[in-house]
């Protein structure tokens, strides 16, 4: 046991955990933020990434104990109150999900590469995306929403 | 996963002594190997040891060369301004490896003492004559990659540094595979003071890395897209797995050595 203290969404929590507990475990079960989800277990589909420190992570791929001391944002954190993300919004327009089990993970990682990265091309964008699988494979509209979410957040 | 501790030491000695008190510690780097197979259950480490609070991250632009940190992260090679002017190509390698949140984490040390068969950066290492530091010696990337997931390292030594000397001309292409862009085939080729011309292949031998003296042979003798079609490529002791054949492989080596001396800069 070691213990974890930690900043999620702007609030500080600091807990007992079991050393090979993993970040996404920690989020869902300890702090019962369950937006971000576990899509598999060979790090492979991106569902469960969210941002530490500023960079997108696979949290299903990281010890919640290398998160000590981190401020990590999921996908709770990114709204505004009731005002979406420009981003979440982007996908709710351009019908960028179907089942949205892939969504909390798709939005987490497009954030990051849209705060990056300036004039994305379509190709960059499928590219930065390539850690995120969806499973309903409706790849087009994820990529015309983070086009635009692109051009409202670079506005 | 199974249980296991966590340590976070302080510095190298710290490091070291954690290792030495575990039975069978583990060093944690970036992670992007090993904590798949953690939760694999493909291992189980009574220790694991994170070295990113030692300070083995960061990129020096020495004159002479590049010194790149062992915990640097592949985004940090692949966005440094340092690399990027000095060895571009090393870049773009890294810039390729996994997905973005791999580059995220995934670090070269961690890469380079996994030697992964179909890494990319032990192919760079090799073709740059690259050097290797540490916390006991320096190795020259030649004596450093002894097999397929093997490496000269001691059980209890922590690498800190790579060194990338002088580069004159450097290229890298690689046909990643489609699902985990690990390489099917990687060549890397090089023109250094320290280690001449080289060409080395990543992806392909049964044995990981290695040079190809048939393609540094006629390379030297003529620099140009000719010589390497007119090299035979033998596939005899190549990997043949679900990806690929031997015979595909050796077909992939001639067309990525083409394309890496067409971007060769
Ligand atoms: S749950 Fe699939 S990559 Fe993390
Ligand atoms: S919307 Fe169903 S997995 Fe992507």
């Amino acid at each position: 046991m070691a213990q974890l203290s930690i900043i999620v969404n702007g609030q500080r929590h600091v807990n007992e955990i079991a050393d090979n507990i993993l970040l996404v475990d920690y989020i869902r079960e300890t702090l019962a933020l369950t937006g971000t989800h576990i899509g598999c277990d060979t790090s492979q589909c991106g569902a469960c990434v969210v941002h530490v420190n500023g960079i997108s992570v696979k949290s299903c791929t990281m010890l919640a104990a290398q998160a000590d001391g981190a401020e990590v944002t999921t996908i709770e954190g990114i709204s505004d109150g009731e005002n979406l993300h420009p981003m979440q919004e982007a996908f709710h327009e351009q019908h960028g999900l179907q089942c949205g089990f892939c969504t909390p993970g798709m939005v987490m990682s497009a954030i990051e590469l849209v705060e990056k990265n300036k004039d994305l091309s379509e190709q960059d964008i499928r590219e930065g995306l390539e850690g995120n699988i969806c499973r309903c494979t409706g790849y087009h509209n994820i990529v015309k929403a983070v086009q635009t979410a692109a051009s409202k957040m670079q506005r | 996963m199974y249980a296991t501790r966590y340590s976070k030491p302080k510095n190298i000695e710290e490091g070291v002594s954690a290792l030495h008190a575990a039975e069978d510690g583990k060093l944690l780097a970036g992670g992007m190997t090993l904590i798949p197979t953690l939760k694999q259950r493909l291992a189980a480490p009574d220790c694991l040891i994170d070295l990113s609070t030692i300070g083995l991250s960061g990129i020096s632009g020495a004159g002479d060369g590049l010194i790149i940190g062992a915990m640097t992260t592949h985004a940090e090679v692949e966005r440094s301004a340092d690399v990027q002017k000095q060895l571009p190509a090393l870049s773009v390698l890294a810039g390729g490896i996994g997905d973005r949140q791999v580059r995220n984490c995934g670090t070269i040390g961690g890469s380079i003492a996994n030697n992964d068969p179909a890494a990319c950066y032990p192919a760079a290492l090799l073709a740059l004559a690259a050097q290797i530091t540490t916390n006991k010696r320096t190795l020259a990337a030649d004596d450093y990659f002894t097999g397929m997931f093997e490496t000269a390292l001691a059980e209890d030594e922590i690498i800190t540094e790579i060194k990338f000397p002088k580069t004159h001309k450097a290229s890298y292409a690689k046909f990643g595979n489609p699902a985990s862009r690990y390489a099917m085939v990687g060549v890397f080729i090089a023109k250094t003071d320290a280690g001449g011309l080289r060409v080395a292949i990543t992806g392909a031998g049964q044995d990981g890395v290695f040079r190809h003296n048939g393609l540094e042979a006629a390379l030297a003798q003529s620099f140009d897209v000719a010589a390497i079609d007119a090299t035979a490529i033998e596939d005899s002791e190549l990997m043949s797995d679900i990806h690929a054949s031997a015979d595909y492989r050796a077909h992939l080596i001639k067309e990525m050595s083409k394309r890496a001396l067409q971007a060769i800069g």
